[in-house]
């Protein structure tokens, strides 16, 4: 039996057990199916997958699950510690115990994807699919023959939302693995202001695949600032695809912080189709063991006078692989953008493993554009220096990853995201020593 | 305290230090003066441990250690502090973490618990008014962006926090406008202690005007030539380097 034939089998006993949903998204779900068994799994064959074997995935047999139970005690322990809107979801199903939309303004809409299909699923039916179809990827067919749950977000023009939403996805340690396909679709309205983290974690010994679409529409003039923050479990395997389309004087934000996952795709792409416009790519990864992370980007400037900004940082360790391929395409005549990229990674280990490729795709001649990526060890002058103070050198080197993965977070406006990823980033490094002691002085001093 | 003796060191195979012997005691400041080349800052890399010095004959005690066998971290941890001429900018360190985990690991080397927070920061805090630095320096990255006088008074901060026994000062004096030298300086003096030692290397007289030294040495081509007291250093001022070496010669 093929590998695609895995997952339509289960797809089939799914759809069997389903009851009736509106013919739109029968129809879409076929189409989806269709397109991943005309597909099939990407192969290294693949440009785009060139350096991600995704057998793990297509030879695994991941089952689905209708159950949302989780100990509060432990989703206490793995949220994030902030003020926010909570909608969490467990091993994909919608968990109403662990969510929290109290005091949502009515000024922007929250609600499972579940929700808003059997409420109104007319509004939702638009905009589903458009940025992010069936053709993109096997994955994001897969995802639409799977979509049952996920989130839906539509903020009101002009409404500034302060506390950010927060989307949670836990996967547990079951005695099957599972799998989830969720979607998120944004619709930011003009002039609004939002952020939203999408937070992936859950229990260590978790080996879960995790198969995400994300859609995120910006009206004219929309900020908003994105965080996806993937930690632990180690084993779990996470697609992402991510589409963002930027009307005129919009301005987005993206964070991505990897940080756990035995294989990790993230596609994330920009559209910049209005004057103005702007995008900002902010990434981190950190792999050890045997961690897989590929991050995929492209920024379309399709207009002129739009502006796009980059940059990635790597850490690998032990026999991690990572890989960055970022590429800013610039549409025949979109005259007068900027468009900068950068891409720097750390190998901590001689068996750790990256492969950069940066690509710019130019079509017109008024155009600001640069792009460049370094792979290197850490400073041994600095080394030096930092020993000369008495600091072993152990506790050095991690000062000094620590230093390397603080470009990025420096970026990062929300300080309970920036303080885990450090913590995590101190915690993950290879000579295990105390740098969390040093950080929460800095923090206090912050005070 | 310090006993270097016959030292011998080559660099990329050419001999840079020819048999120095120094002795340095606790309270005194020792500057070693001499003319560019003839080995000064080779001297303090040597006993801070720098790579790609390569000791043939001599040796080098401190506290009856033999500081050669000694790590990097281990030197400065028994007390040994160098103050580099060019500070190493280190991006994304910030001074805070450079300074509580270098004194913590001194801490550990004599036994003793980490220096809780609230201790840590009243002794920065004192340590900063004194050097005429801003808190805010603390968040900012080690040496990153800071002027020359800026990066200076930096190590001394450091000295000042880690309270060496021995200080060591490779051209501290460079690069430094006369405010900047006299806050340095102070820094400097305000270590002077009879259980501290302070060794100076410095090409100008100029430095010894506000640190006054109890002795001078004058290496010449890898060797000491001459010693005597800060009267030396004035000589040397007036008369050059020049006359030194014909009378070693």
């Amino acid at each position: 039996m093929s590998d695609t034939q895995t997952f339509l089998d289960t797809l089939k006993t799914r759809s069997q057990q389903r009851e009736t949903e509106p013919s739109w998204i029968a129809a879409r779900r076929q189409a989806g199916a269709a397109r991943f068994e005309a597909l099939g799994f990407p192969t290294r064959r693949d440009e785009e997958w060139k350096y991600t074997d995704v057998r793990s995935i297509a030879q695994g047999n991941f089952a689905l699950t209708d159950n949302a139970d989780f100990s509060p005690a432990q989703a206490a322990a793995l949220t994030l510690p902030l003020d926010a809107y909570r909608l969490t979801f467990v091993d994909g199903v919608y968990a109403p115990a662990l969510s929290d939309l109290d005091a949502l303004p009515d000024t922007v809409h929250v609600l499972p994807l579940s929700k808003a299909l059997s409420e109104n699923h007319e509004a939702v039916g638009g905009p589903l699919g458009r940025l992010t179809g069936v053709d993109f990827s096997p994955f994001a067919a897969l995802n639409t023959a799977f979509m049952e749950e996920g989130a839906v977000v539509r903020i009101a023009p002009g409404a500034v939302i302060e506390k950010p939403i927060l989307l949670q996805f836990l996967s547990r340690a079951n005695a099957t693995a599972v799998m989830s396909h969720p979607r998120i679709l944004v619709e930011a309205g003009g002039r609004s202001e939002a952020t939203l983290i999408e937070h992936y974690c859950g229990d260590l010994e978790a080996a879960n695949f995790t198969n995400v679409v994300g859609e995120f529409m910006l009206d004219r003039g929309a900020i908003l600032n994105h965080y996806k923050l993937q930690e632990a479990p180690l084993n779990d395997m996470h697609v992402a695809s991510m589409h963002v389309e930027q009307g005129r004087d919009t301005r987005y934000t993206s964070y991505n912080l990897n940080l756990g996952g035995a294989l990790v795709r993230n596609d994330l792409i920009s559209d910049l189709n209005g004057q103005g416009a702007e995008t900002n790519f902010f990434g981190l990864f950190f792999g050890q063991g045997r961690q897989h992370v590929d991050n995929h980007t492209k920024v379309n400037h399709n207009a002129p006078l739009t502006f796009s900004n980059e940059n990635y940082k790597g850490i690998l360790d032990d026999r991690a692989h990572g890989v960055f391929n970022g590429k800013v395409y610039v549409k025949r005549d979109s005259q007068k953008i900027e468009g900068f990229q950068s891409n720097q990674n750390l190998l901590l280990s001689d068996r750790a493993q990256i492969d950069a490729k940066p690509e710019l795709e130019i079509y017109a001649d008024d155009v600001k554009c640069s792009h460049g990526t370094t792979t290197g060890q850490l400073d041994e002058e600095a080394i030096y220096a930092l020993r000369t103070r008495g600091i072993d050198e152990a506790t050095a080197r991690g000062l000094l990853t620590l230093a390397f993965a603080g470009e990025v977070l420096e970026k990062v406006t929300l300080d309970a995201v920036a303080e885990r990823v450090e913590l995590a980033v101190a915690g993950k490094l290879p000579e295990r020593f105390n740098l969390a002691g040093l950080v929460e002085t800095a923090v206090a001093l912050n005070d | 305290m310090l006993q270097v003796t016959d030292l011998h060191v080559t660099v990329e195979d050419k001999e840079i230090l020819k048999g120095l012997t120094l002795t340095i005691n606790a309270g005194e400041v020792h500057a070693i003066m001499g003319p560019n080349g003839a080995g000064k800052s080779t001297l303090s890399a040597v006993i801070a441990g720098k790579d790609g010095y390569e000791v043939t004959q001599g040796s080098i005690t401190f506290e009856g250690q033999d500081v050669l066998e000694m790590e990097i971290e281990e030197r400065a941890q028994a007390g040994l502090l160098l103050g580099f001429q060019y500070p190493v900018e280190i991006p994304g360190v910030k001074n805070i973490y450079l300074l509580k985990s270098a004194l913590n690991a001194q801490r550990k080397a004599q036994g003793l618990d980490d220096i809780p927070a609230p201790d840590f920061m009243k002794l920065v805090k004192e340590k900063l008014g004194f050097m005429k630095m801003d808190a805010s320096f603390l968040q900012r990255a080690v040496n990153e962006g800071f002027s020359g006088g800026e990066k200076k008074r930096n190590e001394i901060l450091q000295m000042l926090v880690l309270q060496p026994k021995l200080a060591m000062l490779d051209e501290i004096d460079s690069g430094l406008d006369i405010d900047a030298m006299k806050v340095v300086a102070d820094g400097v003096n305000s270590l002077r202690a009879e259980e501290r030692a302070i060794l100076l290397v410095t090409h100008y007289q100029r430095l010894l005007d506000y640190i006054v030294p109890d002795k001078v040495h004058v290496l010449v081509d890898g060797r000491i030539v001459k010693t005597g007291d800060a009267e030396l250093a004035k000589q040397l001022e007036a008369n050059g380097y020049e006359g030194i070496e014909e009378s070693a010669a």
